[in-house]
């Protein structure tokens, strides 16, 4: 909402404040000021100027010579605009002048004519993007004097963030009203230049014709609501014998101020009175309403309408219509139609001032995409009793800037009257929501400034009364309450710590499981990264309806895409060693009508060394066994006991695209079902330099823990001694170690505490199509020292078994 | 008398001597000649006073033959020593092929959580001591849990302030945490104190302080006798653990539909520097905060007459803006390693 301080001023003489305090107030209250524009910014120096005669250039058609009069002498000007005219006054600025884009006027020679300064148009000085040509003045000026005074920009323009709730801040009178708090009627409206008082009397003395819900007319008008739901109220007024021009300036300034532009003296008099009020009125063209009947109606299938924005728009049964006999002339509440606009033409206007129920009014906004100022203020709910007040100031408005004669009487349909809506406000409740207490006379005196009125009720209760202003956001008694905790002052209450009860939500356990995640990616040297969920075509299954860009429409299902163009971005950049693992939600389409069905997963990606730089030796590059041991370590994390890994081409046929179809492993579930993968990245997936080397990644979903993991217990340290032997297997290539592994494990009876590789050897003395993995297992007994036969009688059942199970032979043998 | 004085006298020397000598030595070869010199058994100097023994009365033997052990265990044990600090020494040497020592160092990869990841746990730290559990709830949500059980009507304007992102099917990517609000309250009886963390998503573009996915952290409290006193006092004792102990809080009236009063919360922090001269920080915006309004409560099955409660809404990735002067929100996302780097064994 743009206010303009000087309106505000008008409003609340008592105020006796500048721009910058108003700004702090307003913060404070709970409505922070966004910006802040001194209107007179760069425009000190310019001048009102009337041009006394306008010549034709000798040496240039477009160009004309003007006699500018700006107090002093008359000088003469070369101007370029179409619409400078003789007698017209505009904006002048003379030799010296700065404008505040910053250009400095001098005296200069256009196509050999002397111009002694410029006439301005409106972009020139800053104040819009104004329609070409200058910006002509009207009123009555004296040649010379300063424009910032003569239009009233001697102003500052507050851009205030009104919260949806306040409709009743959406007016200059609401907000002089909540920095004034003088309570209702606490705001005097100023005077209307150029009324007469006979002029005010007619208006103010007009009969007042209610309707009670089947319609009302006068002679010259009817009014019919069809939909009292969605118009509860519609007022209507007549204006005889208008002359539509350009408003006097003093009325351009005030639209002006607050960035709205002037389009002539009606409907300048109808958007005044929305600024002012909040009340957002129409002015239509009396003679294009067909039969004088105004109709509020639902519009009907197929019916169409041009706006004033020059827009043919088609209306649907949804959308609330104001039609005269025979079509829509208006979309209440949002916009009126082209035809029925009121031009120079224009002799006689209806007026119309309404209540628009809010709900409707968005969904008729959203449907045509059309958001005005007045749409903005029916949405968030106009006030109900304030409705004859702003028809009768705009009347008296429009009657003192477009002459004409007000029209009795005032049609004013309606199946029911607001009634000021009375709350119970209970003093305990707002000490047990508050944790402060306030008696009777304090809330008095805390709501009363506010425009509420407040009586004393049963059983200490008090009886509220809600000003109309404040009916759509004060409904109920906490709305109260806030009332009186904001006019307190949220400052003034104190904020000691008391005691408190813990709670009953247990600590859901999937955090703590993360955390433990990422203390371990950190013990490995990798960075967490984090990615936004919306993926491109291909990388996700659910569906986005208004999507940020076109091409990220889906939500991923996969973290692995994304991670893979950060090595690309982090190669791109130079950064050889890039090491990054992610946590975060996958999205794939749940049941029919369920919500999509989200999983956590954890993905990784390596690139680089596998230590940082150094002069002493050589590079290594990360090698598969590396990611092996991280796999392992990060699937002892994720699900000790219940997640392993397995060589992926031995187990499973689903699809990795992603990876080397030789180099990946699968992760397995107790149950066998694939959980995740991990191994070399296939290069034909990322586009890198041509210096990079492998990319690794894995990817795992993260199984939902129930409940906090154990913590376990320490095995005690061995109290005898253990022996090792040292097996070197010729092993068939076919023949996986792992079931070797097992083979020894199961086989090495209760004293094998452990078996580990220490080599591997392909080559002269190995049979061809096999390799020797060497082994040393560890024995030991708890309870003694083992002694050699006991263990070589293991060794020898071991060797045997093997050869005739898994025919794995000892080196040597 | 005098003989026993002698040879004890001259043992003493030798052993100051060859200690001297054990010290002087430069490799393991040079100390295997000490070796011998004074200890071996031939003609090793020990052995040579040992034999001028038969010169002594039978009575003075026995302490002239335990002071020659003495000193044989001690230069044993010093010629021990020496072997292992020459060794270590050689070593160091193998090791050592440049004898700069001020070349840079050998070092590892540290790896680092993202730091909205820290922030989040720093937070988490302060109101797990102010008896917060820890609650999550889905990133898809339904109109309902996003808005309508929170007081906001999908026909009222607040509905559209969050730019919400929509999915087919009637659902949407929840625009803020609160919806975790209504699904605890859901499922557990009062009092409830829990945090909620997670992701949210608005239909902002990219900029330097927008990003359409950000983290969010939300705070709420439902019990008996829940109080704005409690709220304020909650939040400026966080504000103190979290920016230190001179942390100013400041509340401003404000308008979220799920709470009433509503209010921001600034925080100014008050510092010294390292000359012990104060400092103070503008205020900054730091959260929203309110009274859970009581549609909210009842929308979930609570008696709202008999419990109030507090919630509260901060952004992790804001916070840690500020704290780590981060100018530009994207470099959460471009995950740069020389940005995370930073991060390292924070």
């Amino acid at each position: 909402m743009n206010v303009s301080f000087r309106w505000i001023r008008d409003l609340a003489p008592e105020l006796e404040i500048g721009p910058d305090e108003m700004a702090a107030r307003l913060t404070a209250r709970g409505f922070p000021v966004e910006g802040r524009l001194d209107l007179s910014r760069g425009l000190r120096e310019i001048r009102v100027a009337r041009v006394e005669a306008v010549r034709g250039h000798p040496n240039a058609d477009r160009l004309r010579l003007c006699d500018v009069n700006d107090g002093g002498e008359v000088v003469q000007v070369v101007c370029g605009a179409p619409n400078v005219e003789a007698g017209a006054w505009y904006p002048f600025a003379p030799v010296g002048a700065t404008l505040p884009g910053g250009m400095t006027i001098r005296k200069a020679k256009l196509r050999g004519e002397v111009s002694m300064g410029m006439l301005c148009s409106e972009s020139e000085l800053g104040l819009g993007s104004g329609a070409d040509g200058l910006l002509t003045l009207h009123g009555s000026f004296s040649p010379g004097e300063s424009f910032v005074d003569a239009v009233g920009l001697d102003d500052h323009r507050l851009d205030v963030e009104v919260t949806s709730n306040r409709p009743d801040l959406l007016s200059h009178r609401g907000i002089a009203r909540e920095l004034l708090r003088g309570g209702d009627g606490g705001i005097r409206l100023p005077a209307i230049p150029g009324e007469s008082e006979g002029g005010r009397a007619r208006v103010e003395g007009l009969e007042h014709r209610e309707g009670d819900g089947s319609g009302v007319r006068s002679d010259r008008a009817s009014v019919r609501i069809d939909d009292a739901e969605r118009c509860p109220r519609y007022l209507g007024l007549v204006i005889r014998g208008v002359t539509v021009e350009p408003s006097p300036e003093w009325l351009q300034a005030r639209l002006r101020a607050v960035g709205a532009r002037p389009i002539n003296n009606v409907v300048d008099a109808t958007n005044y009175v929305l600024q002012e009020l909040g009340q957002p009125l129409h002015a239509f063209d009396l003679d294009r309403i067909e039969g004088g009947s105004v109709v509020v109606r639902r519009a009907r299938e197929g019916e169409r309408i041009h706006t004033l924005d020059g827009v043919e728009r088609a209306l649907t049964p949804e959308m609330l219509a104001i039609c005269d006999a025979e079509r829509p002339i208006a979309i209440a509440g949002v916009m009126g139609g082209e035809e029925s606009e009121v031009t120079v033409d224009t002799r006689d206007v209806f007026l119309e001032c309404a209540l628009f129920a809010p709900g409707p009014i968005r969904a008729t906004r959203k449907a045509l995409g059309l958001s005005t100022d007045a749409s903005y203020r029916f949405e968030r709910g106009a006030d109900p009793a304030g409705l004859t007040e702003a028809l009768i100031r705009c009347a008296r408005v429009i009657q003192a800037v477009a002459g004409g004669e007000v029209e009795g009487p005032v049609l004013d349909e309606a199946e029911h009257r607001h009634h000021p809506a009375r709350l119970t406000l209970r003093p305990e409740r707002v000490e047990r929501v508050l944790g402060v207490g306030f008696d009777e006379s304090s809330i008095r005196s805390l709501l009363e400034p506010l425009g509420f009125t407040v009586e004393s009720s049963t059983g200490g209760a008090l009886s509220v009364g809600v000003p109309g202003w404040r009916s759509w956001d004060v409904t109920r008694e906490v709305d109260l309450i806030e009332e009186i905790a904001r006019t307190h002052g949220y400052d003034r209450f104190p904020d000691t710590l008391g005691a408190y009860r813990p709670g009953t939500v247990p600590d859901d356990p999937r955090f703590a499981l993360e955390d433990r995640i990422r203390t371990e990616f950190s013990a490995w040297g990798l960075h967490e990264a984090q990615t936004p969920a919306f993926a491109p075509k291909g990388e996700g299954e659910v569906e986005v309806l208004n999507p940020i860009s076109t091409e990220e429409r889906w939500l991923r299902s996969s973290l692995l895409p994304a991670l893979l163009r950060r090595v690309e971005y982090n190669l791109a950049r130079g950064n050889r060693d890039v090491r990054l693992y992610e946590i975060g939600t996958t999205f794939r389409t749940g049941e029919p009508g369920a919500p999509p069905e989200e999983r956590t997963h954890l993905a990784s990606v390596l690139h680089g060394r596998r230590a940082p730089e150094h002069w002493s030796r050589p590079d290594e590059a990360l090698e598969f066994w590396d990611v092996k041991g991280l796999l392992e370590a990060i699937v002892d994390v994720v699900g000790p006991g219940e997640l392993r890994l397995e060589p992926d081409s031995l187990v499973t046929d689903a699809p990795a695209e992603a990876f080397v179809p030789d180099a990946r492993l699968a992760i397995l579930d107790a149950r066998g079902n694939l959980r995740g993968r991990g191994g070399a990245i296939d290069p034909a997936r990322v586009d890198l330099p041509p210096w990079a080397g492998t990319v690794w990644g894995l990817e795992l979903e993260i199984p939902t823990p129930d409940r906090a993991p154990e913590s376990g217990t320490v095995r005690p340290l061995p109290a005898h001694p253990g022996t090792d032997r040292d097996l070197a297997l010729v092993v068939p290539d076919g023949q996986p170690f792992r079931e070797v592994l097992t083979h020894l494990e199961e086989g090495g009876g209760e004293y094998l505490r452990g078996a580990r590789v220490f080599d591997l050897y392909r080559g002269e003395g190995i049979p061809e199509g096999s390799r020797s993995i060497a082994v040393r297992l560890h024995f030991r007994a708890d309870d003694r020292t083992l002694t050699d036969h006991e263990v070589d009688g293991v060794i020898e059942m071991l060797s045997r078994t093997l050869k005739e199970e898994l025919g794995v032979g000892i080196r040597g043998e | 008398m005098s003989g026993e004085s002698t040879l004890i006298q001259e043992l003493r020397a030798l052993e100051a001597e060859a200690l001297e000598a054990v010290e002087a030595t430069a490799g393991a070869d040079e100390l295997e000649v000490v070796r011998v010199a004074y200890l071996g058994r031939k003609d090793g100097r020990i052995s040579a006073i040992l034999r001028r023994l038969g010169e002594l009365d039978a009575s003075e033997r026995p302490a002239v033959g335990a002071e020659a052990n003495r000193v044989k265990a001690t230069l044993g044990e010093a010629l021990d020593a020496r072997g292992r600090q020459l060794e270590a020494a050689e070593e160091m040497a193998g090791i050592l092929d440049e004898a700069d020592l001020s070349l840079p160092a050998r070092s590892r990869f540290v790896g680092a959580r993202h730091p909205v990841t820290i922030v989040v746990d720093e937070l988490w730290e302060i109101f797990r001591g102010l008896g917060f559990t820890r609650a999550r709830g889905p990133e898809t949500e339904t109109e309902w849990y996003n808005f309508e059980a929170l007081n906001t009507p999908l026909d009222h304007p607040a509905a559209d302030e969050q730019d919400t992102i929509y999915l087919s099917g009637g659902h949407l990517l929840r625009s803020h945490t609160s919806p975790v609000q209504v699904r605890v309250m859901e499922g557990y009886a009062p009092p409830i104190r829990v945090l909620a963390p997670g992701m949210v998503y608005r239909r902002d573009t990219y900029d330097a302080t927008h990003a359409p996915a950000f983290a969010q952290l939300e705070g709420l409290v439902v019990d008996e006798g829940i109080t704005f006193v409690d709220l304020k006092a909650t939040l400026a004792e966080f504000a103190r653990r979290y920016w230190g102990p001179g942390t100013r809080i400041r509340f401003r009236p404000s308008f979220f539909p799920f709470t009433e009063p509503s209010a921001e919360v600034d925080v100014k922090r008050v510092y010294l520097d390292a000359e012990g001269r104060e400092h103070e920080t503008d205020w900054l915006e730091i959260m929203g905060a309110g009274m859970v309004d009581p549609a909210v409560l009842e929308s979930a099955g609570i008696d709202s007459e008999r419990y109030t409660g507090f919630a509260f809404g901060m952004g992790p990735g804001r916070i840690g803006m500020l704290k780590y002067g981060i100018s530009d929100i994207r470099a959460y996302f471009e995950n740069d390693v020389r940005f995370l780097q930073q991060f390292a064994r924070r």
